[in-house]
């Protein structure tokens, strides 16, 4: 074990009493719109974070003011299923205390943004109202398990929804905490035990997903912990195991880096908990908690190797991992429009730029998806790639959902270029306290310009992915797009390409705090060649490595070896 | 040192006097060279350095044979009527009469059956009440417990201002009851508007003619007294100060538009401390200069009668005329003018209330407008008073902040009338100053209005929206001296996020454990609006506890409804914790008041 001191968030963690920290008393404090430092840390596993309006910042502080705090609320949804009640009281929640709009995250979660601090618990109290929860959305737990939005084949699709939710439930946090502070729960006696994580929970958030190849819609490398489906005979006869993703990094310190998961092994439906439990105990008891900018799992795993890992994770599941199955990927995005599955129901996957539910000009996604949610008798299935699916539509309401989506101007329109239908960013400014750059209030019109280069290249039939994130931590996953913009500094963006369009390969740098003009200029010529060279059916990123255009990263400790090529 | 000092003040003086002088002061403490100035100021305030020593004692001289005195009593809010006073007993004493000047706050009122020959001098505050130092004796006077009063004469000085309902409300009132009570008026009561320097000279003029026949002249000891020496600034002599911030300090939701105004008094040898004001002298509107040139169809260069002999018209409505508030005096040349029953009747008797409304609620071009009527322009602008300084609440400790002087002002605009208004003053310190321009600015004592002379006794501070402006003041103050008493703040506004004035000043002074406890209450953050008079309530106990543990209570902020709230709020308390009945409650308030304990400064 590491000697260095723990880190602070670690003292504040075993102080808490599982969680509670001084949080009641914050939420009462009337002097100021922010809770007390160290419970902005207990928050996050509440599902809770402080934020405040940095585009307010300098004026509020000259105003002697404190910060516009207001607070973003993360739902967990596990799998990203929710039903249309569920979606209704969501909706409500956010005209009523937040901002007005609902945030689909890249992990299939909902997000509230701007709820005040004295609104704070009954917006807590009305998502639960629906049966939906906000514990261990964040901090250092297992975070919401995410699982393929389109159910390709439903049989298959439904065992490994079931299973995520089961693996959910098994790592949910123990502690009664969430329901004292915020749903006036009992006060129960603190010697509470935490059966799997302990007294002071994981060394840092641990993450992790459920696929169904060969969509990689969820972007299995990027996960600490993950299962690729394995259908063989239209049978779900168990999982490859993959551990050690994750994408955050930070500008200037390369012992950070994005790494993609390894694939393990093979175990069967019933091995999952016990394995799931494995690789989370692993990491509780071996992940470093002095230093949180090495602390996620990858790193653990990098410091140790993958061997020792095996042999822990085995040891302490009781089992042995199989060998690895066959399966391939062909794409991380969402497949858009109608899908009926086998079993005759229809799922429509709308498209929703960036995951902001609002109502804009004639597109009123807000209001036309009220309209739908109060009639749906299926469910909603939010994606990892920020989108949602009008799920499970009866063949005979197929024609009523098509009426409001026309209604309300928000069908995946027309216009909508593969660009744009395949494009992701993260929140960033004004909210998200770690911004350095815009990105969801910039990437549509970055978009825009491309997709003109784009269509003038003669590619605007070719799909490309592309992600946009206001720093390196890397929400949007952009380290695995094929164009990846990471933020550095206001208009000021690190370009990497060449990653894989499935996420199996990480991009490399091409340009370093680079402005919109040097970063079009740099793409321009590169999709002219690609234009010009390009093999069938090959992918941009796939035809810069070929070309050599692009340095090949190999492993996530080459990340930020020598740039570009 | 000393030669430089001297060579600098030599202007005036020749080689040999500037050398004597410097010979004379050489080695004094400062607290010596302070005397000698004022020494000096007395010599040269009595005329020739041989009458000099004629100036009789000071305001604590043993009282004299009452017949033999002339006994002045004043009360006084803001300083004016105690400038009167004060100008009155220095004619007075420079004759060598025998002269008693005292404040109504330290007169017992039973005495003044005891007193042949009292001149008073007394404003109106509130909405036509006395100020605070003159309630206790004021009470008396008009209550049954008076008694006859036959062998006294008196004279009223009574200030006001004319855009109250009730001016010199509290004057007339003495006026009346004292010549009820069987006393001789020696002359007809002065009724002074907010220009009083000129008739308070007059009238001291007449009562010092008058004192050789109504007393036989002091001869007692006579003994050198310091006159003030702190730079003199006032409405005459403004001091020009330069704008160092202009800051919005609400958020940009917020209804309200409130700023931090820094000034500069670098060089100015002005001094000010912790709950006095600070006057401004203001330009008007452009807009409602040019609005009313409009309205009329005067023409900008028609030449006016202004103070300064002639001045075009549009320079005299933006400097010389109040154009904003209405006064009295206007309201009714203009009800005449146009001749509109509805304005003579809201000047009928029994409309106080209506009248009241109307002024809190109508500019004068509001009235213009609304019963019109052609006149000449020298015959508006007679109509008009001479624009009044507007006083702003001290925010600074001049001890924290050596050269600077700090306001809290509440921007007035509003739209009514289907017109958009301004107010003056708020408004040219807002929109009409940015950093780097001057301003005409003087400062009002406030003597009634300090923190505790022990710096270990608490304090209690109650001031809503910018009535807050003293107390950052006070905080600051009782920083920089280190004092060790509490302080408990009591602030409210509409919303926390939005209106919180200054908050982040003071979460820093709640951690440094400067301010030890501040309630606030945000009125429009729930469904029931909440204001500070309910914390005050809430607090009740503890209120109560830091009373009896000997806290000084202030209130500062808005005259019509916060102050009597609070008033009412405070007299709860007392009775509930205290174990009083209603009525030993208030008299006990009054008596905190009447102890300095319970101080206002509310407008
Ligand atoms: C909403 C979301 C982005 C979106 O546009 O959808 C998001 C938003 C934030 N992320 Fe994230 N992350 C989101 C998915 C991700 C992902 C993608 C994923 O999980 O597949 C990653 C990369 C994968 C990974 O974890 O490595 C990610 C890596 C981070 C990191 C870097 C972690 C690291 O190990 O370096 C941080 C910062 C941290 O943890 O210190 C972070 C922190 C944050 C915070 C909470 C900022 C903060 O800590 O104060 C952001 C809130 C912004 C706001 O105003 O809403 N977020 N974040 C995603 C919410 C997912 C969810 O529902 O739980
Ligand atoms: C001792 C003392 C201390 C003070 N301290 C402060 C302080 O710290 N901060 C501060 O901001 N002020 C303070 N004031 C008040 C300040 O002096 C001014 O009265 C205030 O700034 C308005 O002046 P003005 O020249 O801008 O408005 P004026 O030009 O005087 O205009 C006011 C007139 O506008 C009309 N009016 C105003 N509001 C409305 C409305 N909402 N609806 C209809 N009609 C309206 C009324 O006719 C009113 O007479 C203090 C006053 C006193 C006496
Ligand atoms: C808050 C406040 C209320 C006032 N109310 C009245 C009033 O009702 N009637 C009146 O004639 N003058 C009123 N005045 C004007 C004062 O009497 C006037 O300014 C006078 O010069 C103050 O003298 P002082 O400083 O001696 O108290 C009021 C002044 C203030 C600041
Ligand atoms: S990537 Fe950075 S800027 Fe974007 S949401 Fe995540 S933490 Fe915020």
């Amino acid at each position: 074990m590491s000697k260095a001191p723990l880190s602070d968030v670690e003292r504040i963690k075993s102080a808490s009493r599982h969680l509670r920290g001084t949080l009641a008393d914050s939420l009462v404090d009337p002097l100021t719109g922010a809770i007390a430092v160290d419970d902005t840390q207990l928050s996050k596993f509440h599902g809770i974070y402080q934020q405040d309006d940095r585009d307010l910042r300098s004026e509020r502080k000259r105003a002697r003011l404190e910060p516009a705090y207001s607070f973003m609320i993360r739902a967990r949804v596990p799998a990203g299923v929710c039903t249309p009640e569920q979606w209704l009281n969501m909706d409500r929640v956010a005209n009523l205390h937040a901002n007005g709009t609902i945030r689909l995250t890249t992990r299939q979660a909902f997000q509230l943004h701007g709820v005040i601090k004295r609104n704070l618990k009954a917006s807590i109290a009305g998502i639960n109202e629906a049966m939906m929860d906000t514990i261990a959305a964040c901090g250092d737990v297992n975070r919401n398990v995410m699982a393929p939005a389109l159910p390709a084949l439903s049989a298959v699709h439904r065992q490994v929804q079931a299973d995520a939710e089961r693996l959910s439930d098994h790592l949910t946090p123990a502690t009664r905490a969430y329901h004292e502070i915020w749903l006036d729960g009992e006060k129960l006696d603190t010697a509470e035990q935490e059966p799997i994580y302990g007294d002071t929970y994981l060394p840092r958030k641990f993450k992790t997903a459920f696929v169904v190849p060969p969509q990689n819609d969820v972007d299995i490398y990027a996960q600490d912990l993950g299962f690729i489906a394995i259908v063989e005979g239209g049978q779900l006869v168990g999982y490859n195991l993959s551990v050690g993703g994750g994408m955050g990094m930070s500008h200037g310190e390369p012992e950070t880096f994005p790494r993609l998961a390894d694939v393990l092994g093979f175990l069967t439906p019933a091995q999952l908990l016990p394995v799931a439990e494995a690789v989370v105990t692993t990491q509780r008891d071996y992940g470093d908690r002095s230093n949180r900018k090495h602390a996620r799992l990858k790193y653990t795993i990098e410091g140790r190797g993958i061997e020792w890992f095996r042999r822990e994770v085995e040891t302490r599941a009781g089992i042995k991992l199989g060998d690895e199955r066959p399966f391939a990927f062909a794409g991380n995005g969402d497949v858009y429009g109608w899908q009926q599955d086998d079993s005759g129901r229809w799922h429509y996957l709308l498209f929703v730029e960036n995951g902001r539910i609002v109502d804009s000009g004639d597109r009123r996604l807000m209001t036309g998806l009220r309209e739908i949610a109060s009639r749906h008798r299926g469910e909603f299935r939010l994606t990892p790639n920020q989108n949602l699916v009008v799920s499970s539509v009866d063949p005979a309401d197929k024609a009523g959902v098509e009426e409001l989506l026309r209604e309300y101007g928000i069908e995946n329109r027309s216009q909508a270029s593969l660009l744009r239908l395949n494009a992701m960013a993260c929140v960033a400014l004004p909210t998200c306290a770690l911004a350095m750059a815009e990105s969801e209030r910039y990437l549509p019109d970055l978009v825009t310009r491309l997709e003109r280069l784009l269509a003038e290249s003669g590619l605007a039939d070719v799909p490309i992915t592309i992600r946009m994130t206001g720093c390196p931590n890397g929400c949007a996953r952009p380290y695995i797009a094929e164009i990846g913009l990471v933020g550095k500094g206001p208009g000021r963006y690190n370009l990497y390409l060449g990653a894989g369009h499935a996420g199996q390969r990480l991009g490399a740098m091409l340009l370093d705090n680079a402005n919109e003009e040097e970063i079009v200029g740099a793409l321009q010529p590169l999709f002219e060649r690609f234009a010009a060279e390009r093999r069938h059916d090959e992918h941009f990123g796939d035809y810069l490595i070929r070309g050599g255009l692009i340095r090949e990263v190999r492993a996530g400790r080459e990340f930020h070896a020598a740039t570009a090529a | 040192m000393t030669s430089q000092a001297a060579g600098s003040l030599a202007l005036p003086l020749d080689t040999t006097q500037s050398d004597k002088l410097a010979a004379a002061v050489d080695g004094l403490t400062p607290a010596q060279l302070t005397w000698v100035s004022g020494y000096a100021a007395g010599l040269a305030a009595a005329g020739s350095p041989g009458d000099a020593v004629l100036i009789p004692a000071a305001d604590s001289s043993p009282a004299a044979a009452p017949q033999d005195t002339l006994t002045i009593l004043y009360g006084s809010q803001t300083g004016h009527g105690e400038s009167v006073a004060r100008g009155l007993k220095d004619a007075a004493a420079a004759k060598g009469f025998s002269v008693k000047l005292q404040s109504l706050a330290d007169y017992k009122p039973s005495a003044l059956k005891r007193e042949r020959l009292v001149s008073f001098v007394i404003s109106t505050h509130g909405e036509g009440d006395p100020p605070d130092d003159a309630e206790l004796f004021h009470e008396f006077l008009l209550s049954a417990k008076a008694s006859k009063l036959d062998g006294l004469r008196y004279a009223v000085f009574a200030l006001g201002d004319s855009s109250y309902v009730n001016f010199c409300q509290t004057g007339r009132e003495f006026d009346g009851r004292l010549e009820e009570l069987g006393a001789e008026r020696l002359l007809p009561i002065v009724e002074c508007d907010i220009e009083f320097a000129a008739e308070a000279e007059a009238w001291s003029g007449d009562i010092v003619e008058r004192l050789p026949d109504l007393m036989t002249a002091a001869s007692s000891a006579p003994r050198l007294r310091a006159v003030e020496t702190a730079a003199q600034y006032d409405r005459q002599r403004p001091f020009t100060a330069t704008v160092l911030t202009n800051q919005k300090i609400t958020g940009g939701r917020s209804g309200k538009d409130v700023r931090h105004i820094e000034l500069s008094l670098a060089d100015s040898g002005l001094s000010y401390e912790p709950g006095d004001s600070l006057a401004v002298l203001a330009d008007n509107p452009p807009q409602l200069v040019a609005d009313l040139l409009q309205h009329f169809g005067f023409a900008e260069d028609t030449p006016v009668d202004a103070d300064d002999g002639q001045k075009s018209l549009r320079a005299a409505l933006s400097e010389e005329f109040e154009i904003t508030a209405p006064s009295l005096g206007f309201l009714k040349a203009w009800a005449a003018r146009a001749e509109s029953e509805e304005l003579n009747r809201l000047l009928g008797p029994d409309r106080q209330s209506e009248l009241a409304e109307f002024f809190a609620t109508h500019q004068i071009i509001d009235i213009v407008r609304a019963y019109p009527a052609e006149v000449a322009a020298d015959e508006f602008t007679g109509m008009l008073r001479r624009l009044a300084p507007r006083a702003y609440s001290i925010a600074s400790s001049h001890a924290a902040n050596p050269d600077e002087v700090h306001l809290t002002v509440a921007v007035v605009r509003y739209e009514a009338f289907g017109h958009s208004h301004e107010g003056a003053a708020s408004t040219y310190l807002a929109d009409r100053l940015g950093e780097g321009d001057t301003v005409q600015v003087f400062v009002e004592k406030n003597p009634r209005f300090r923190l505790p002379a022990d710096d270990n006794a608490p304090v209690i501070m109650i001031g809503p929206g910018t009535g807050v402006a003293p107390f950052r003041a006070f905080v600051e103050e009782r920083a920089e001296r280190g004092a060790g008493g509490d302080n408990w703040l009591f602030f409210g506004e509409r919303s926390m996020s939005e209106d919180f004035l200054y908050q982040l000043e003071w979460q820093r002074f709640l951690k440094q454990g400067i301010l030890t406890r501040l309630d606030v209450a945000f009125s429009r953050d729930q469904a029931e609006k909440i204001y500070v008079q309910q914390r005050l309530r809430e607090r009740g106990r503890e209120v109560y506890e830091w009373i009896e543990n000997g806290a000084v209570l202030y209130v500062c902020g808005d005259s019509k409804r916060m102050a009597p709230d609070v008033n009412a709020a405070l007299e709860e308390i007392l009775a509930e914790h205290g174990g009083l009945s209603a009525a030993d409650a208030a008299a006990k308030l009054k008596e905190l008041r009447r102890a300095g304990r319970y101080q206002k400064d509310v407008y």
